[in-house]
């Protein structure tokens, strides 16, 4: 099993966003930024779009179901890794919640077009290593990898 | 590197150095230096916000005028879709057709009708090919140029059709060639809503060479034909389109008159953003059709058009009544891949990016994170840069100094 951990080593650049919870109308910012940088590193389309995939959807379970978390982002020569951790409820069956279609967001999220309970699968489907780990109570942790 | 062939120009004379533009532009193309707007040729896809805004008239499209019918033995007008919506209702289209033959045109192409057989061209297409979905549509060229710049990843979604326009002119030089003609004595002249398509003229994408030769604008024409429109007497039958071409110059036309049920249809270049933007997240896969138009109301919104776009759209949509949605459409042009597609692949233009060196590429971006946390963030463009972090690039790439800032010159008493 592999374990959640940061991984400090050879680190080109690091960027960090803070995400507060149920900030409807901010969800996505950080995300979008995280895309423009990508853009401007002339990282391949394909390498950029499947984070920003990632970024997106994680900045998004952030407003929606943590109590505010944070998402890192390593750039390094070989691959970048996405960090996101939060405070919150965390996940009571993590398996379930990977499951396309599973999702525990209230109804106002759902009535801002959020809550489809795609975000995790999706995440995971972009990247070429995920883990996640999570404690009820406390909060939840995602490693995303993606190889250049 | 390409040199780039746009139809936006400023007219340096007119420019106040106001900062009008500078905020309207969606690929942050413009800079005021030394007082004067300048355009930064890379990155202008030819939208012409800047032409719609600038309360000085300092921006223009480059178009020829109707003097150069005298440079071709045998001059065709391909009219675009929108030209349909620009007169008052009381003149048919046909009878406008025929007073472009007496301002001095040897022949006028309906161009709504290269629409309609592309229509059924492209829904045979959609039905038969597992494609990236959505599709694309490549008739707003301002949308192609913008995926190519800043959505590298939805090239593979883009339907590579030609526009009615040269479906029309390809047909109507290869008819004319056959008839004995000499290529270069045919001039075809497009009459055009905007800078956009005088770009795909002059430069385009996807074909080598346009068979376009000119473009003049809508303006020009209107005020010309509106001189004489109690005098044309209608001597051929020219207009041939039904509804479905006509319905192109309005937003969803293209869709409607392909049949889609699952499309999106969005006009004005801010929105289409938000579009792409969502679309590069994959939330849209579940559509099979988007056409997006930088104008307001698509193509009879364009700035050089005439009638207000509003009242334009109103009466495309009456006019697709009159000419009726169901009637038959005579397909006299082969739908075959030779006479409709693009031939050369859409070729990303990443002019965001920093540096090709990758190391050098992530020092840039350092610096630029540093000179933005200096500057004060209210994105003025007082320095001539479209926001503060621009100006932070700007100064990276050496193309500014930090000092252009009036703020920070303030704080330091200079």
């Amino acid at each position: 099993m592999k374990s959640y951990y940061k991984n400090d080593e050879n680190v080109a650049m690091k960027l960090h966003y803070d995400v507060v919870r149920d900030d409807f109308s901010r969800a996505g910012e950080a995300s979008s930024k995280i895309k423009m940088m990508l853009r401007q590193l002339a990282i391949d389309a394909n390498i950029q779009r499947r984070i920003a995939i990632a970024t997106y959807e994680a900045e998004i379970n952030l407003v929606i179901h943590s109590y505010g978390g944070s998402i890192d982002v390593f750039i390094k020569p070989d691959c970048i890794e996405v960090y996101i951790e939060d405070v919150g409820p965390g996940i009571e069956n993590v398996e379930r919640a990977m499951s396309k279609g599973f999702s525990t967001a209230t109804n106002v999220a759902r009535e801002m077009g959020f809550g489809a309970g795609m975000g995790l699968p999706n995440m995971e489907k972009v990247c070429d290593t995920f883990v996640i780990e999570s404690t009820l109570n406390v909060g939840t942790q995602i490693k995303m990898v993606v190889n250049y | 590197m390409k040199n780039y062939w746009h139809s936006v120009v400023l007219e340096k004379d007119y420019c106040t150095g106001c900062t009008h533009c500078l905020d309207r532009c969606p690929t942050q193309a413009i800079r005021i230096v030394e007082g004067k707007a300048q355009i930064i040729e890379e990155r202008c896809i030819d939208c012409g916000e800047c032409l719609r805004v600038c309360p000085y008239h300092a921006k223009g499209a480059l178009v020829s005028n109707l003097d150069i019918l005298k440079n071709y033995k045998y001059t065709v007008a391909l009219p675009a879709v929108s030209f349909y919506g620009q007169f008052p209702e009381e003149y048919a289209m046909n009878t406008i057709y025929n007073g472009l033959l007496d301002l001095g045109f040897d022949e006028v192409y309906d161009t709504a009708h290269a629409a309609e057989l592309l229509s059924v061209y492209e829904s045979e297409v959609l039905d038969k090919e597992k494609l990236n979905k959505p599709l694309i549509s490549t008739y707003c060229p301002v949308i192609t140029r913008l995926i190519q710049i800043k959505y590298p990843a939805l090239i593979d979604n883009i339907i590579k059709l030609e526009a009615p326009m040269e479906i029309s002119a390809r047909h109507v030089r290869k008819r004319l060639i056959s008839e004995g003609y000499n290529d270069a004595d045919i001039g075809i002249i497009y009459i055009t809503p905007c800078p956009a398509k005088v770009t795909s003229i002059k430069d385009p994408i996807g074909i080598n060479k346009s068979n376009i030769d000119e473009a003049v604008s809508t303006e020009e024409i209107y005020y010309k034909i509106m001189k004489i429109i109690d005098k044309i007497v209608p001597s051929k039958q020219i207009q041939t389109a039904t509804g479905k071409g006509i319905g192109w110059a309005r937003v969803g036309g293209q869709s409607y008159a392909m049949g889609i049920e699952d499309y999106i249809a969005v006009d004005g270049i801010d929105e289409v953003i938000k579009v792409l933007e969502s679309m590069e997240l994959g939330k849209l896969s579940s559509l099979d059709f988007f056409e997006g138009y930088a104008c307001v109301n698509g193509c009879v919104g364009g700035p050089l058009n005439v009638e207000n776009t509003f009242i334009g759209k109103n009466r495309i949509r009456k006019l697709t009544k009159l000419y009726g949605m169901d009637e038959p459409i005579t397909i006299d042009i082969d739908l075959i891949p030779e006479n409709m597609e693009w031939y050369t692949p859409i070729e990303p233009m990443p002019i965001f990016k920093l540096d090709k060196d990758f190391k050098v590429a992530l020092e840039k971006m350092a610096k630029i994170e540093e000179f933005t946390q200096m500057l004060p963030g209210i994105n003025c463009g007082a320095c001539g840069a479209p926001n503060c972090r621009v100006l932070a690039e700007d100064v990276v790439n050496g193309f500014a100094r930090i000092e252009n800032c009036i703020f920070l010159n303030k704080n330091r008493g200079w």
